[in-house]
This record gives C-alpha cells, sequence and structure tokens, in this order.
C-alpha cells in the first residue's frame, strides 16, 4: 500500500471514530414510526376522555370530575412514554446488535443523560402547574421541553434529531397560543412529527 | 525546500495513538473500558499507547471509582489538541502534494 493509500485510510479512520465516539448511531428510526402511533393512539383516547361518553351518573361535583379527566389524561400520556421508551430499547439494542455495537455505551449513556435532564424538569414543572390548575399548560410545555431535550440530546445522535427538536418547540409555541387546539398540537407534535421523523431516519439510516 | 513529513508528529504516526487523541479531541472525556471497546484493542496494547501519550503531556489521566470499581479518565490536554491539529494538517499537505 503506497503512503498516500495510508494517510487516506488514516484520515477516513479518524473520521468516522470521531463521529463514533460521540454519537449514539443505534437509535432505530422505526421506533419513532411506532413511538408516534402510540402517540396518536393516545390522543384519540384522550379526545374521549374530554369530550366523549357524558353518563348520566358521572361526576356531579366539577372539581371531582376535571381531576378524573387529569388522571385519566396523565395515566394515557405515561402509557403512551412507557411505551415508546420500551419500544426504542427493543428496536435500538437489536440495531445495535447488528451495527455490531454495544446498546449501553458511552454514547448511549451521555445521549439518555443529556435528553433526560431536560425531561425530568418539564414533567415536574408541568406536574405543579397541573397541581395549582393551570391545565392548560401541560401540552405546550410537553412540546416545548421535550423539543429542548431533543435539542439538548442532539450532539450525541444523528444531526436530524435537532431539526426534529425545533419543529417540537414551534409546534408548541402555536399550542401555547391556541389553548382549545392544545390536544390536536400535542398529536401533531408527538404524533405526526415522530412518524415522518421516523420513516426519514429509517429509510435513511435502518436499511 | 522542506520535506513535508517533517510537519508529521512522531508520537501521532502510530496508528492506535492517532486513534485516541482523536475520540478525546471529539469527547470531554473518555474512561479506559469504553476506549478499549471503541478501538478493538487489548489492555496491554491500550495502557502501553496510553502512557506515551500520557508521558508527551498529550493527554491528562484522571483516577477514581465508580461503585468501588476503580475507573480511568483521560482527556486531551492543550498540547495533545494542538499537536492533533498540526498532524492532521501535514497529513492533508502530504495528500495534496503526492496528487499533484
Amino acid at each position: 500500500m503506497s503512503q498516500h493509500e495510508t494517510l487516506q485510510k488514516d484520515l477516513e479512520s479518524i473520521r468516522n471514530l470521531m463521529e463514533r465516539s460521540v454519537k449514539f448511531l443505534s437509535l432505530s428510526g422505526l421506533s419513532g414510526i411506532l413511538a408516534g402511533v402510540y402517540a396518536l393512539v393516545g390522543s384519540g383516547l384522550a379526545y374521549g376522555v374530554l369530550y366523549g361518553q357524558k353518563t348520566p351518573f358521572d361526576y356531579h361535583d366539577p372539581a371531582a370530575k376535571e381531576i378524573g379527566i387529569t388522571v385519566k389524561l396523565m395515566a394515557i400520556a405515561l402509557v403512551v412514554l412507557i411505551l415508546s421508551l420500551a419500544t426504542g430499547y427493543w428496536l435500538s439494542s437489536k440495531k445495535a446488535k447488528r451495527l455490531n455495537a454495544n446498546i449501553w455505551d458511552t454514547t448511549s449513556k451521555r445521549f439518555i443523560i443529556n435528553l433526560t435532564i431536560p425531561l425530568i424538569a418539564g414533567g415536574a414543572f408541568i406536574l405543579i402547574s397541573l397541581m395549582n390548575g393551570y391545565y392548560g399548560i401541560a401540552a405546550p410545555a410537553c412540546l416545548i421541553f421535550y423539543g429542548l431535550a431533543l435539542i439538548n440530546a442532539s450532539p450525541n445522535v444523528v444531526e436530524e434529531v435537532r431539526y426534529l427538536g425545533y419543529c417540537e418547540i414551534i409546534v408548541g409555541l402555536i399550542a401555547a397560543s391556541f389553548p382549545a387546539l392544545g390536544l390536536y398540537l400535542w398529536a401533531t407534535g408527538f404524533g405526526v412529527l415522530h412518524i415522518i421523523y421516523g420513516t426519514m431516519m429509517y429509510k435513511r439510516y435502518d436499511r | 525546500m522542506k520535506n513535508p513529513f517533517d510537519n508529521l508528529d512522531r508520537i501521532l504516526e502510530h496508528r492506535l495513538r492517532l486513534q485516541i487523541v482523536s475520540v478525546l479531541v471529539a469527547n470531554d472525556s473518555y474512561d479506559f473500558n469504553s476506549l478499549k471497546e471503541l478501538l478493538d484493542a487489548t489492555d496491554g496494547n491500550l495502557a502501553t499507547h496510553l502512557k506515551a501519550l500520557e508521558r508527551e503531556k498529550y493527554i491528562s489521566v484522571y483516577k477514581s471509582f465508580v461503585e468501588r470499581k476503580p475507573n480511568t479518565r483521560y482527556k486531551i490536554t492543550e498540547r495533545g489538541r494542538s499537536a492533533f491539529k498540526k498532524h492532521l494538517d501535514a497529513m492533508e499537505e502530504l495528500i495534496r502534494h503526492q496528487r499533484k
């Protein structure tokens, strides 16, 4: 091998290493699509809870009714979150195996830490707001904090996650401007955007 | 004329050392086991070259305990960062030279 080829190869290996050492590349695109589907199903259920069946013996006390609805909505959101995380973990570990990488390495740990910090802050903020009766804040705050979390974690994954983050923030701000559309915009941000993003990632990196 | 090969860094001409330094340039810090996994190196080989880089003050070493297990983390120094940059520039220069 000529000196020239050796140098080329060295440079290539450096570029590749620098990327692999920073970025968690096993994150599955397919899991993004499924997370979007769960979010859409969850939004449908939430729609039912909010505007659906009115039984005659339902809550007579409006405060109790509000609390009942809030608890149901939170339960739906929690199930969507847990299903999405579980699917993400499952499909990413499959992809890691295929890439001959370890799902639990420095890059995935950094990705999760950077993602989780804004999410925990947002989750606490939303809970506190709900306890104080600011129900309208929940949908926009979910979207905005999630967008910030994605941007914060984006150095540790593929570039495109940063743009998903920007989009989530924009949808969140629109949701804040039109509180009546909160649920629809929540479905847009977590459902539609995830499906679009996941499809792009799946086509670009998973196959 | 000056020989462009002279600009290459002697220490970084070794493949594994160059790889270690490029990982550390891209990250705040990296620990021994993650480096080993990423670079697919043996304990002994990796340790030897880390020692060499440490001796040149290209990297700094931080030892601590995580869950009672010793954990060694490495960081790039300013000296190491500029040596890496110079070495890359020299490599690019050489490639350009040979293309002509």
